[in-house]
């Protein structure tokens, strides 16, 4: 029977990749452990070995093609016992043997065949509110959120002796997510600092550097990763302008990927926003697209405060329009209103901002226009623009990627009890993950995780639809 | 001098390792037993030293009194009994240039660094003239004008910073060094050897000086410490160490002479141990049930600092009249800071939203 080699995931996120390099041609025999081709994402390269025994007879996918799907089947071959030319099978339900078992035995992955993702980074939306901050006809590069993150160190350190980058793969690795890809090479091992694995004790050398005068941006691998830190984040950075009547600074940034990835469970899957926020002396960023992913973070380098930076993993690779501005810095603390409406008002931040947009898109076909706010910066919060707009639409929707309770969206309908109650229409509701930890089954992950849909049935209970 | 007693089992001791050092350290060996070079001072920096010493021990003594009489709350740990240590470091060091960081046991420190005693009073009774505004208190105090660099709560928590910062002098190329100062007990935290490992891979200028005063709160070096023998604890990380009696202060000056030459020319950190011993409590709540008053008064009689300079100090023909001017003019000191402190106003309420952030955003 013939055995289909499919393109594989090369990480929980990865929806496609490259076929860079063919090892093998039609008619190689190859045996188990082989390597058969070489394949590419923007975050990594991977050898694709063989896991049977046969002989290649047909390559579908040629070398150097671009954008090819998870699971598409690049190759087939034929097992020990059979001829070689038994290409009708292809496509049999008894295929188990694949390079990508898990996938379904399609040419062509169905849009459903990683439901996780797709719910989770929606397309970009349609009707987008300009961001004042960006002047008209000004020109716009494509840019994914990752490549956007990297010019932002890149041009900081360009400006600032003083700014170095400090983490776990940071620098040879190019990043563990490739966030700091190409850093090395331009500013040197003095400057793009790997560490060992060490949370606790490169977060005090960090803040110990940036008490002595430097600018240090410490990538923390995943934020799960730095609880192993908190306490130097908190009690030392955090606290120290404070308790030395203003004396001693810690401007410093602490950066890396936050909140649910893709099937990675319980322990690598948390939204420590609210977290964060909740500590005086911080300032907290969580950024949705890539200009803002830019200007936050070049302004996050350039605060004389401590920052924690929260990305998100689940949009590294997505691409959105950055301004091409020299030096595009961007306020923290002011939210944006990133689509307009005036019958409710959808507040969100990080990933839920593309889960509020998709909801807002669909929610407009029936006849409410959602209003809906990126807040961008978690602490200070902006409460100017989510009371204004409370008060223009009357009703409030929070959706946020984490858990429910003492949550950003708990802190906003505080914050609408107390300074808006008399703009209120209906109660404001808050849509979050399910309150439990993450769980691994893609079935029970897709449960516990916000999603649009959920959104919208929230959006037309406060409007009472 | 009460020591915790050792470890004797043989077996504990470790092999002598066989492959030579990544980096040879050309100036400071490894070496216990308290064999550290006698500082020759002249008679002028003994005298310096001994009005050191008397200051931080009058100073806390009046700080113990404030205390008692509900003037400084919270908590407050004094240094009393351990004053040979910080003078000693603290003479051979540039203020200008080196760092130095500590955890909440910290008046000595910035006395020895040169800070008005009236601020650092007055930040004890939480006054506005106080070093931080009244709003850090006994363990959260700091002078970047001083190169001290606090004055920390959270224990161990000032070893990653002091690394931290010799990072920095390293990167500014300054030719500064940190001294990073913490107790037995913070020798027992993690982040204190995941500081040791990026030290000594990074080859960095920092001091690591444990303050063995023999008991983290009420618990002894040798029922909390499976390797009693503190300056040994850099030895996985190629980082050697030295041990000091800490109740001298000529022997304190002498053994960081060397080690500050190793550091500066780039060697790397060293770690040094001072023996040492504090008379009072962990803090001012603690009833010390843990030792015995014997214990303590052995010390006093036997090892204190300031009682062994001031024989070494008779010996070289100063007089005992001389030394008690000294005693009064430090009182005075102290005394005058204690009335600074106390009449200082408590600062405005405004100030309570102040110094947040550096910045209006």
């Amino acid at each position: 029977m013939a055995i289909q080699l499919k393109m594989p995931a090369l990480s929980p996120t990865m929806e496609e990749g490259t076929v860079a390099k063919w090892f093998v041609k039609e008619g190689d025999e190859v045996v188990s452990g082989d390597i058969l081709a070489e394949i590419e994402t923007d975050k990594a390269t991977m050898e694709f070995e063989a896991v049977d025994e046969g002989v290649i007879t047909k390559i579908l996918v040629a070398a150097g093609t671009d954008e090819v799907a998870v699971g598409t089947v690049i190759a087939e071959m034929a097992g020990e016992d059979e001829e070689a030319d038994t290409g009708e099978e292809a496509g049999s339900e008894a295929d188990d043997k694949g390079a990508a078992p898990k996938q379904a035995a399609e040419s062509e992955p169905k849009e459903d065949s990683t439901p996780e993702i797709m719910q989770a980074a929606p397309p970009a939306p349609v009707s987008r509110a300009a961001d004042p901050s960006v002047p008209e006809g000004t020109s716009m590069a494509s840019l994914s959120v990752r490549e956007a993150l990297r010019d932002a160190m890149a041009e900081e350190m360009r400006k600032d002796e003083n700014v170095f980058v400090m983490g776990e793969e940071v620098a040879e690795y190019q990043g563990a997510y490739k966030v700091t890809q190409g850093l090395l090479e331009e500013f040197g091992a003095k400057r793009v600092i790997d560490t060992p694995i060490t949370e606790h004790g490169f977060a005090g050398i960090g803040a110990g550097a940036a008490m002595g005068g430097l600018k240090p941006v410490v990538e923390f691998m995943t934020f799960n990763f730095a609880m192993q830190a908190i306490d130097q984040i908190i009690n030392s950075a955090a606290k120290t302008n404070y308790m030395s009547g203003g004396q001693m600074r810690c401007p410093i940034v602490f950066r890396g990927p936050n909140g649910a990835a893709s099937r990675v469970g319980a322990q690598h899957s948390q939204n420590y926003g609210p977290w964060y926020a909740s500590v005086p002396g911080l300032i907290v960023i969580a950024p949705y697209d890539a200009a803002d992913a830019k200007g936050l973070l070049k302004a996050a380098i350039q605060s004389p405060d401590p920052v924690v930076f929260l990305e998100n993993e689940l949009l590294y690779g997505r691409s959105f329009d950055v301004p091409e501005l020299e030096d595009y810095t961007l306020p923290i603390g002011k939210a944006r209103i990133i689509r307009e409406g005036n019958d409710v008002t959808i507040v969100s931040y990080s990933i839920g901002v593309g889960l509020a947009l998709e909801a807002a898109d669909s929610l407009a076909g029936e006849g409410i226009e959602a209003e809906v706010i990126d807040l961008r910066t978690l602490r200070p919060l902006d409460t100017e623009t989510v009371l204004k707009s409370l008060a223009k639409t009357n009703r409030m929707v929070v959706a946020e990627e984490g858990w429910p309770t003492c949550s950003i969206a708990s802190e906003i309908i505080a914050l609408c009890m107390e300074q808006g109650f008399d703009d209120l229409d209906a109660p404001v509701t808050r849509v979050t993950n399910e309150d439990v930890p993450l769980p691994y089954a893609a079935n029970l992950e897709k449960a516990a995780l916000i999603d649009s849909a959920r959104i919208i049935e929230a959006v037309k209970k406060v409007c009472y639809k | 001098m009460a020591k915790a007693p050792r470890k004797t089992a043989p077996a504990k001791k470790p092999a002598p390792s066989k492959r030579a050092p990544a980096k040879a350290k050309p100036v400071v060996h490894s070496t216990g037993g308290l064999k550290a070079p006698i500082y020759s001072a002249s008679k002028d920096e003994m005298l310096e030293f001994y009005e050191q010493m008397l200051l931080i021990r009058r100073f806390e003594e009046k700080a113990g009194q404030l205390y008692g009489l509900g003037l400084i709350g919270g908590f407050c740990h004094l240094y009393i009994g351990q004053e040979a240590v910080v003078t000693g470091l603290q003479s051979a060091i540039n203020p200008g240039k080196d760092s130095v960081i500590t955890g909440y046991r910290d008046h000595g420190h910035m006395l020895a660094c040169g800070i008005d005693p009236n601020i650092v009073m007055a930040e004890l009774t939480g006054r506005a003239s106080g070093i931080s505004k009244g709003k850090g208190g006994s363990m959260h105090m700091f002078s970047v004008e001083h190169g001290f660099y606090g004055g920390h709560g959270i224990v161990g928590a000032q070893v990653s910073l002091g690394t931290g910062l010799a990072f920095a002098h390293k990167y500014k190329e300054d030719g500064g060094v940190c001294l990073a100062y913490f107790g037995d007990g913070a020798s027992n935290q993690g982040q204190v050897y995941e500081s040791f490992n990026m030290a000594e891979l990074w080859q960095l200028p920092v001091i690591f000086v444990i303050e063995n005063n023999q008991y983290a709160m009420g618990t002894s070096v040798n029922r909390s410490s499976a390797e009693d023998q503190l300056y040994r604890r850099g030895e996985s990380f190629r980082i050697p160490g030295v041990q000091v009696d800490g109740m001298d202060v000529l022997a304190v000056r002498g053994a960081v002479e060397e080690v500050l030459k190793d550091v500066r020319g780039g060697g790397g950190p060293v770690l040094m141990e001072l023996k040492t011993y504090r008379y009072r409590g962990h803090s001012m709540s603690d009833p010390a049930k843990y030792r015995s008053r014997d214990e303590v008064q052995d010390v006093r009689e036997k090892s204190d600092p300031i009682e062994r300079l001031k024989a070494a100090l008779l010996k070289k023909g100063v007089k005992e009249e001389d030394l008690k001017a000294l005693d009064k003019k430090v009182r005075k000191t102290v005394l005058e800071a204690a009335d600074f402190a106390e009449e200082s106003p408590e600062p405005e309420l405004s100030e309570l939203y102040t110094n947040v952030l550096v910045e209006q955003y």
